[in-house]
């Protein structure tokens, strides 16, 4: 609570400085809210970090995964976890980071497995969340791990135990933001006049013809 | 001369106008700047209608709606983006806003679970995890706590990620669409720290959403106790639920990800989760395979809203009033720029209306046109000295494959006839 009080008035501090608007001044707790219970917070809680914090206890095996992954996620997912459709690719991919057209899986992409386990906990299926047992959850991720060469061995259970010692091809890859990463206008004022010989139109949109109903394009897209 | 006289543009009726409007995510009918003819019946020296008869009295719409004849102003999705409508997208209709704040009904929606219907009676938000004591708030108790208006841009990470490789779509709907600025009323977030009394170890928020996607992500101490708000109002009213009623997270000037709707829950902890949503979504992919993470603030950004592809020039040649948008998650837009010429000339555009910190700002430059092409396009700059960067320069760095936090700069093509179009330019 100190560190919170001297770090609540150091920004009070600035705030003032800064803001001609200022928010209203609290003096310590105001009584509000109900304390939760710890069924309340159990209920709740859910999330699952890298380093295993959050995980129930529970195993599933590779071939326990399988089964329950026909029957609740290859519908959309495919029996492989190749995807069917336009629905998420859930394996494969790897060494396709740097290409044109990367393919962003479990596998290539995801850094850690606890993300594996703590979304399709929270999110899947979708449309039916939450309804997955956590020995469901753990087959079924095992069973990703297997679809995507991470573990080989068909017998393999994943368990609360031996979880962290599982760790994604991809984690090293990803950095903290590190923008701004174009010129500065405080280092180099922009040009305002003659400031190209010439312009030449390179690409348009009417071209692609993909607004909004056409063809799916080649382009980029969300998801 | 009669209004529409020129013949350069195709008029159709507004019959016609308004039926193609109505079709889902039709864009012909979206170029919404065309006019349909006038009736002489209701035009001087004759006597119109409504200037004889009574109208609507005032019970005719207890919540008003906006004229039949702005039906063409609404939300519009693109199909082929996502797998299914309850993850997906749709955009605010920029082309035909003016000002700075969206109207709550055309603040563009971005779900990954669909919308969740939260009854007020049964909304709960807890806080659990290092404070000293874990809390449970109900609606009404969020609405004890001293309260701060503040107005904001909500930008998705995702707005213009379809523009990486080229122009692509056309309208700055479709291209710069998701994002919304409107006023929140709401509690900040700090006070609702220190109710539950935070831990020593405290670093890490993660902010978890009540509908079925459970989104989750993690938010730094530092900014939940600098400006974040749990928010209960938008534009004064209640939020819709498609922004998150009856509350929300409001992150201001960062990826809109982060805003997390109808809230349930917010965990402390020392470190962060790196929960679905910032890992396989909202990493940015850069050429040599790596992957940005954390990647929070929306850098500054613009837009011209008019003309563009859906509000053509539809007066001919004379004087002209070009419009649009700027914001920036670093603090204040401090300056937009605007060139007609493709970037040969760059004129400084005036900025109208309330110059708030990570807020969208209404910028204009008036101009008489000759009737000539034009490449237009727009600058802005931040009080950071942030300015914003050309694609080929975000490409430069960053490749193609970043999907998220695209703010170069964007180019129309104004023709002869009024029409634009979406390029790139060398």
């Amino acid at each position: 609570m100190s560190k919170f009080r001297e770090h609540f008035s150091r920004l009070a501090g600035v705030a003032v400085v800064a803001c001609v608007i200022s928010v209203p001044a609290v003096a310590g707790k105001l009584g509000i809210g109900t304390e939760a219970t710890p069924e309340e917070v159990a209920g709740w809680d859910i999330d699952v970090r890298p380093d295993g914090q959050g995980l129930p206890e529970g195993e599933g095996s590779v071939t326990d995964g399988e089964a329950v992954f026909a029957e609740r996620c290859a519908a959309c997912h495919g029996d492989f976890a190749e995807g069917v459709d336009r629905w998420p690719v859930l394996a494969g991919g790897r060494d396709t980071l740097k290409s044109q057209n990367p393919v962003k899986t479990v596998g290539s992409y995801w850094p850690y497995l606890s993300t594996v386990y703590d979304y399709i906990h929270r999110a899947m299926p979708f449309g039916d969340a939450q309804s997955l047992t956590p020995d469901e959850t753990y087959g079924i991720v095992a069973y990703l791990l297997y679809m995507n060469d991470i573990v080989t061995d068909e017998e393999f259970v994943l368990s609360k135990e031996n979880f962290t010692s599982i760790r994604m091809p991809n984690e090293g890859n990803f950095i903290d933001d590190d923008r701004p990463d174009t010129p500065l206008a405080s280092a180099q004022e922009p040009c305002m006049s003659d400031c190209k010989a010439d312009v030449k139109i390179t690409k348009r949109a009417v071209v692609i013809d993909v607004t909004p109903e056409g063809e799916e394009p080649d382009g980029g897209s969300v998801d | 001369m009669k209004s529409g006289d020129d013949g350069k543009l195709p008029r159709p009726t507004r019959r016609g106008f308004l039926k193609g409007g109505l079709a889902a995510g039709g864009l012909i009918a979206a170029a919404g700047g065309v006019r349909a003819e006038s009736d002489p019946a209701n035009l001087p020296p004759n006597v119109a209608d409504w200037s004889r008869y009574l109208g609507a009295g005032v019970d005719a719409a207890p919540y008003g709606m906006p004229s039949e004849y702005e039906s063409n102003v609404v939300r519009r999705s693109v199909e082929w983006l996502t797998a299914s409508r309850e993850s997906s997208i749709n955009f605010t209709p920029l082309h035909d806003l003016d000002g700075i704040i969206t109207p709550n009904g055309l603040c563009f929606e971005r779900h990954h679970g669909g919308v969740a219907e939260v009854a007020p009676t049964d909304y709960r938000l807890m806080i659990n995890g290092l404070v000293d004591k874990e809390l449970v708030f109900t609606l009404d108790d969020l609405k004890r706590f001293p309260r701060v208006n503040r107005i904001y841009f909500l930008e998705c990470a995702a707005n213009s990620g379809m523009e990486w490789r080229g122009a692509q779509l056309n309208g700055c709907q479709f291209t710069h669409g998701m994002i919304h600025n409107v006023m929140y009323t709401g509690v900040p977030l700090r006070y609702l720290l220190e109710e539950a009394g935070l831990k020593t170890n405290a670093k890490w928020l993660m902010p978890e959403g009540g509908d079925a996607a459970g989104m989750n992500r993690s938010l730094p101490l530092e900014k939940a106790l600098d400006d974040c708000m749990i928010a209960f109002k938008m534009n004064g009213e209640a939020l819709r639920p498609e922004q998150g009623y009856p509350a929300r997270l409001v992150v201001p000037g960062w990826e809109g990800n982060m805003w997390v709707k109808w809230i349930r829950r917010i965990e402390v902890g020392d470190e962060p989760w790196h929960a679905r949503e910032e890992t396989s979504k909202y990493t940015d992919l850069l050429a040599d395979g790596r992957a940005r993470r954390f990647t929070w603030v929306m850098d500054a950004k613009s837009v011209v809203t008019s003309p563009s592809p859906q509000a053509p020039i539809t007066h001919g040649k004379g004087f002209t009033v070009l419009t649009g948008v700027a914001w920036s998650g670093r603090g204040r837009v401090t300056r937009v720029d605007v060139t007609t010429d493709g970037g040969r000339n760059w004129h400084q555009a005036r900025i109208d209306g309330p110059s708030l910190d990570k807020s969208m700002h209404r910028f204009y430059y008036e101009f008489d046109w000759d009737g000539s092409d034009l490449l237009v396009q727009s600058r802005a700059y931040d009080d950071t000295g942030y300015v914003q960067p050309t694609k080929d320069e975000l490409r430069a760095v960053r490749g193609t494959n970043s999907i998220y936090h695209n703010n170069g700069i964007q180019t129309w093509h104004v023709k002869a006839n009024g029409e634009v179009e979406n390029v790139e330019i060398s």
